[in-house]
């Protein structure tokens, strides 16, 4: 049985990190429709950010909390401000082109932006410091579940219940609604869709560059390609709870993670991704929408 | 249209002529004035880095013998011959090195490469002396009398973690975890096979992890159900210092082997705290020979850049190739073959011969471990 819950809390945590990543993802695309691939790689960029940011404080000897907190701000603003120049420069020229166009400068972007890093840091790994210090009350179910897993699949449920208040209360949230509906009709009625879909890649890239934060403290490492691998499992989750569902990309990301955990634990490690994929399939084709997602109405 | 066409065909007639000349040519030359050595290898294409080096330490050695008289009383003469690391072009790099008349070879460098070649070598009674090809069959198959090494095989490696944990440790549960790479589930793979066979000693786990995963939690927890008291590891350091980090974070003790991909400071810098006491092989420490400054120096001085891949072991190898000539008084593949197996040679590496499979004797690795952030190396 403790093996049980110890797999069923890696299972968490590795669903936690899909979902914090799956939520961008799913986030641009209920707005506007596309695929943002170059969003593991804001992740990314997010997490760089962070990682000079956290070095230079560290060497002030500013304390663990503000160093947190400062490369946190930093990384947000940093990773945000790619979000919306990738959006004017990529996506933004091709609003009104055929769908496969933005898809395709989506990928170029997300090359462009790995190879960018490539050049101007390493291809080296890198070593991220543990910015979540072990808590004492975690001490006694350290063997099962550490500080940094806790953090995150904390933050992730907050996000999540965040980003779904925002969305269904807020003006921005209706104008993005509204958006997601019908651009032109949107616009007739006074909302400023440029603006809105600025402020989705913004928002978008914000979740990414806290995830890149969170994810790297608990991982201690990173270099120019975790966004890509990271991304792919994120885009995966949040296809698999049904792109453009805020809860969706939760369920999704915490489906895959169970069932990658609970795959290695009992059955093999070698098969893993052999297991998710396989779930992907099935779910797909007895939902082909996703677990959570709607059935898309043709605009005509 | 039609003249140009006749100009062609005749420009490749005397193309085919002076092939055909020079086959001859080469074959007339029955009685060398030099020693010649066959430097064979990739000297061309994305494999460049690893074949050129071995030229240079060649032509290195040849140089200083030369300026001491030459062996023998000739002057030595590198043959450099291309085969870009393709099985299919070294098969045509041996023939033209035999039809070239060398007395011996060295190379290749890949090891699927060497083995093209090995066969063309041994009907021509030609020992090839590889720096770097470290496929366990080119020795171990016993196929190729002809063949020796100046590094160690892929095998020596898993065998050497294994008895560490087994014989030093005195380890009874031994789990074996890999990245699902080439190079890491050929050394798992390997490192299984010497546990199963040690009565005593038990397998517990055996399994491959998906390089770049976000998290190896589940992996941990099954290690640590599995109640294994080493892991032995084969991949590189990226993977390693995630697992041993998350085997640390919740607090498992549990010994982790790894191999030279995991020796590495990255390792250490990016595990911080958590790599402290892994153990990891590597190959020895050949630093503080003197021979070895002599060669990188030389290397430095004559081509302007810093010595690259498997330059020491070439540079070993042609040594050992131009003691072996020294010592046997003549080029003839017996007592050539039997003066490598039994003269020892001072080289960079060490002091080496070769043992009856052609492995070298005295190349190999050592046993490092992780202490105050550095890799120290165990007795």
């Amino acid at each position: 049985m403790e093996y049980f819950i110890e797999l069923f809390f890696s299972g968490l945590t590795r669903g936690s990190i899909y979902a914090l990543i799956a939520l961008g993802y799913t986030m641009v695309y209920g707005v506007i429709g596309l695929i943002n691939f170059a969003h593991g790689e804001i992740y990314m960029i997010g997490a760089f950010t962070a990682l000079i940011i956290a070095n230079v404080l560290s060497v002030w000897g500013w304390p663990a909390a503000a160093t947190f907190l400062c490369a946190g701000v930093g990384a947000v603003i940093y990773a945000s401000a790619y979000g919306y120049t990738v959006e004017k420069i990529a996506y933004k020229p091709l609003r009104n082109a055929p769908r496969l166009s933005p898809l395709i400068s989506a990928i170029g972007m997300s090359i462009f932006l790995q190879n960018y890093v490539l050049l101007a840091q390493t291809s080296d790994f890198m070593p991220f410091p543990a910015l979540i210090p072990d808590f004492a009350f975690m001490e006694p179910v350290a063997h099962i579940i550490g500080s940094s897993d806790l953090v995150i699949i904390l933050t992730t449920f907050i996000v999540m219940i965040l980003l779904t208040l925002l969305i269904k209360f807020t003006r921005i949230g209706k104008a993005m609604r509204a958006t997601a509906q019908d651009k032109k009709m949107a616009l007739l009625v006074g909302v400023d869709v440029n603006q809105v879909i600025s402020a989705t890649f913004v928002i978008g890239s914000t979740l990414a560059a806290i995830g890149g934060l969170l994810i790297a403290s608990h991982i201690g490492q990173i270099n120019f390609y975790i966004g890509f691998l990271a991304g792919i499992k994120a885009f995966t989750a949040a296809v698999l709870g049904g792109i453009g569902s805020i809860p969706g990309a939760l369920l999704g990301g915490l489906i895959l993670g169970w069932t990658e955990s609970f795959a290695t634990g009992y059955v093999s490690s070698d098969y893993e991704d052999v297991f998710a994929f396989a779930l992907l399939v099935l779910i797909l084709i007895f939902r082909p929408y996703g677990i959570l997602g709607r059935k898309e109405t043709k605009k005509v | 249209m039609k003249q140009c066409k006749k100009l062609v065909e005749s420009v490749f007639f005397c193309c085919m002529c002076c092939i055909i000349l020079q086959g001859c040519g080469g074959g007339d030359n029955q009685k060398n004035t030099t020693i010649r050595i066959g430097v064979a290898g990739s000297h061309s294409g994305d494999l460049a880095s690893y074949g050129l080096p071995t030229l240079k330490a060649a032509e290195l050695v040849a140089m200083k013998v030369n300026a001491q008289g030459g062996v023998l009383g000739k002057q030595v003469e590198i043959i450099p011959a291309d085969d870009v690391c393709k099985p299919e072009i070294a098969t045509n790099t041996a023939t033209k090195l035999i039809s070239q008349n060398v007395d011996i070879v060295l190379g290749h460098i890949c090891s699927g490469a060497t083995k093209a070649a090995l066969g063309i070598y041994k009907s021509a009674k030609l020992i090839a002396i590889s720096p770097s090809a470290t496929n366990p069959d080119l020795t171990q198959s016993g196929d190729y009398p002809n063949f020796f090494r100046t590094i160690a095989s892929d095998d020596l490696q898993a065998r050497q973690e294994v008895d560490f944990a087994i014989k030093v440790l005195h380890l009874k549960k031994i789990a074996v975890v890999h990245d699902k790479g080439d190079y890491g589930k050929g050394l798992a793979e390997f490192a299984k096979g010497f546990v199963e066979k040690t009565p005593g000693v038990e397998l517990v786990l055996y399994e491959g992890v998906t390089p770049g995963a976000v998290d190896y939690s589940a992996i941990v927890q099954k290690i640590k159900r599995s109640g294994a008291e080493a892991v032995i590891y084969g991949g590189y350091h990226p993977e390693a210092s995630k697992i041993v980090t998350q085997m640390r974070k919740t607090r498992m003790e549990t010994v982790f082997i790894s191999d030279d991909g995991v020796k590495d400071d990255t390792f250490i810098k990016v595990a911080g705290p958590y790599a402290e006491g892994v153990y990891a092989t590597g190959p020895m420490d050949t630093s503080k020979n003197p021979l070895t400054k002599e060669a990188t120096d030389a290397c430095r001085e004559k081509y302007g850049e810093n010595p690259g891949a498997f330059f020491l072991n070439a540079y070993a190898a042609s040594l050992a190739i131009v003691n072996a000539i020294e010592k046997a008084g003549t080029t003839e593949y017996d007592q050539l073959s039997k003066a490598l197996r039994t003269e020892y040679v001072e080289t960079p590496l060490g002091k080496i011969s070769f043992d009856a499979r052609g492995d070298a004797i005295g190349v190999g690795f050592s046993m490092y471990q992780v202490k105050d952030g550095k890799y120290v190396e165990v007795n």
